[in-house]
């Protein structure tokens, strides 16, 4: 009797037992129309599926159940199942929505608007349209801090920071940085900010209060010509410890000390690296190769290169859940 | 005779080579500047040319001078083995081959004393150069070191062999400049120990062909996969294959009344 319970019993959690891998990653391929989805513990594609034009940003909520897409070319932000991979809904986002940020919150979204010049603030639940701020020429990256006080925006040809206080949704103040700022990124203390500029060469370091600059990192690969050297994507992991910084033509991601700004390894990975993400053990690191149409996994306690496996084409944004 | 005596044997071949190795100290040093050379210069300019496509056992982009290292091992097991070849054409000249095939010991077994004896040599030589590339800061699987072991064996083997056969149908140490020459550098370029052969197929199909025909080739990819923990069964069969072939054709060829024969 027992043994037939137990044999019902294994049948059944091998049928109905959800987690069929350890994580997933969602990468978003912009040329394909697709999210790729891989699974964290084999590396490997476990599935594809269809999503608006053009998807870019990508981010998860703080529950990691909704899979929010950017999908630029239909002018909207898409709204996914992450564990089935269906359709929920979808937010108006205002024109070509880039990259975006979600509140700690859960509810205050906000988009950037590169051809409006505008970031958009969107409710998450009721899908109104909050605000629509002005910021610079071409706003591309969007960063809300995790005490949820400041949501940042770099304008591409402004060549500026955007600091916006949520709780007023209003602009308060803007910060010159190096040329093409891309992509922003609070440390998990919300005591810093880094930044990327992608003609500059650099990533800029930020005191959140003072909004001053503390810190700016020269790239330096052998062999690869500076002007290759192109930072965009940044992931800081939760420890403090370390940084990525995707290095775009260079075909490098850097590996740099968040407390003495140091860069410890450049990884060999796939052609134009634009986008980083970290697993949320921060264990490994996933690069989008926008040009060779793979993702690199950097393993961050071994500091290497483990696999690059071929996803759709253009991969742009990653994001990985538990 | 009793297994002591071919150990014996063994031991007596092993420390003659060893020896030899020892007092010839400019050898083992220029055993080692010929792939560093290419290692520090050549890879130097190709460095960046190489990061394009993943071929097994690779699993993500990797430099040029990751990519030769297999190749630059059995670079220095290829001159070795000729080398030492080399040497058994001196030997013969100068009489102390034709002593020890004089020995009551099955000529078979002498030749294979003298081959394993000269792979071991060889295994030296590639580990200090192995050593060097961890101090240039090069990274290599240090697991698929242990792993690469048997394979460089083999490919050493294979290589003596090849040499063996070589000195046997030597009749003059000049002639054997020549042969070098026709045999070292075609077989080391026309493999896969400097590009990928796809990227060999890309330039040339007929080129891409005589490197597919080349068992160079399948030793070095014999060995890049053991660095990497994998066995490349096609590359073993035919690297084992060929060293028994070119063994056999040796122990044929070096006949004692060749070896005792004037030149």
């Amino acid at each position: 009797m027992f043994k037939k319970r137990l044999l019902t019993g294994l049948i059944a959690g091998a049928l109905f037992s959800t987690p069929l891998f350890a994580g997933t990653a969602f990468i978003s391929n912009e040329r394909d129309n697709t999210i790729s989805v891989i699974d964290t513990k084999s590396w490997e594609v476990v599935n594809t599926f269809n999503v608006g034009m053009r998807p870019r940003g990508i981010l998860l909520n703080s529950d990691y159940s909704k899979l929010y897409v950017c999908a630029s070319d239909s002018d909207r932000v898409e709204i996914y199942d992450a564990k089935t991979f269906e359709f929920i809904t979808d937010l108006p986002s205002g024109d070509d929505p880039e990259q975006f940020a979600l509140h700690p919150n859960d509810r205050l979204l906000f988009i950037a608007n590169e051809d409006d010049d505008i970031v958009s603030v969107v409710d998450t639940e009721t899908h109104q349209v909050l605000a629509q701020i002005e910021v610079g020429i071409e706003p591309e990256g969007m960063g809300v801090s995790p005490d949820g006080k400041w949501a940042v925006n770099t304008s591409e040809t402004t060549n500026m920071l955007h600091w916006i206080d949520t709780e007023t949704l209003e602009l308060v103040d803007n910060t010159v940085i190096d040329q093409r700022p891309r992509h922003v990124e609070f440390t998990h203390d919300s005591q810093r900010l880094w930044a990327s500029a992608e003609i500059g060469g650099t990533v800029t370091i930020y005191d959140v209060d003072s909004r001053e600059e503390i810190h700016k990192i020269n790239f330096e690969i052998k062999g690869v010509h500076p002007d290759r050297i192109q930072p965009v994507g940044i992931q800081l992991t939760q420890d403090g410890r370390y940084a990525f910084v995707a290095l775009g033509p260079a075909n490098h991601v850097a590996m740099i000390d968040q407390q003495t700004y140091e860069v410890l390894e450049y990884f060999l990975v796939g052609r134009r690296v634009w986008g980083v993400g970290l697993t949320p053990d921060d264990k490994y690191v996933i690069s989008t190769n926008g040009v060779s149409g793979d993702v690199s996994i950097i393993d961050v306690e071994k500091r290497e290169v483990i696999k690059t496996l071929k996803v759709g084409r253009y991969p742009w944004g990653v994001v990985a859940a538990p | 005779m009793n297994f002591s005596v071919y150990a014996y044997s063994f031991l007596g071949v092993l420390k003659r080579e060893f020896l030899r190795f020892i007092h010839q100290r400019s050898r083992f040093f220029s055993s080692l500047v010929r792939p560093l050379l290419w290692l520090i210069v050549f890879a130097a300019g190709f460095r960046a040319a190489l990061g394009l496509s993943i071929t097994p056992p690779y699993q993500t982009y990797i430099t040029y001078e990751t990519y030769i290292i297999p190749g630059l091992a059995c670079m220095i097991l290829l001159f070795n083995g000729m080398q030492s070849a080399l040497s058994m054409v001196y030997d013969r000249e100068m009489g102390s081959m034709r002593v020890l095939l004089m020995s009551p010991l099955p000529r078979s077994w002498l030749l294979f004393c003298k081959l394993f004896a000269i792979a071991l040599i060889s295994l030296i030589q590639v580990y200090a150069f192995y050593g060097i590339t961890l101090a240039l800061d090069i990274r290599l699987p240090l697991i698929g070191l242990l792993y690469a072991l048997p394979a460089l064996l083999l490919t050493a083997l294979e290589l003596g062999a090849i040499g063996l056969f070589l000195s046997s149908k030597i009749r003059q140490l000049e002639n054997f400049a020549g042969v070098m020459n026709f045999v070292i550098f075609p077989m080391f370029f026309m493999s896969s120990a400097l590009y990928p052969l796809w990227r060999m197929r890309e330039s040339s199909e007929w080129l891409y062909w005589v490197c597919s025909l080349n068992p160079f080739t399948y030793a070095v990819e014999l060995v890049r996969f053991a660095m990497y923990s994998q066995l490349n069964l096609e590359a073993f069969w035919v690297t084992l294959a060929t060293t028994l072939f070119f063994g056999g054709m040796a122990i044929i060829g070096f006949r004692p009344e060749k070896v005792t024969g004037t030149k």
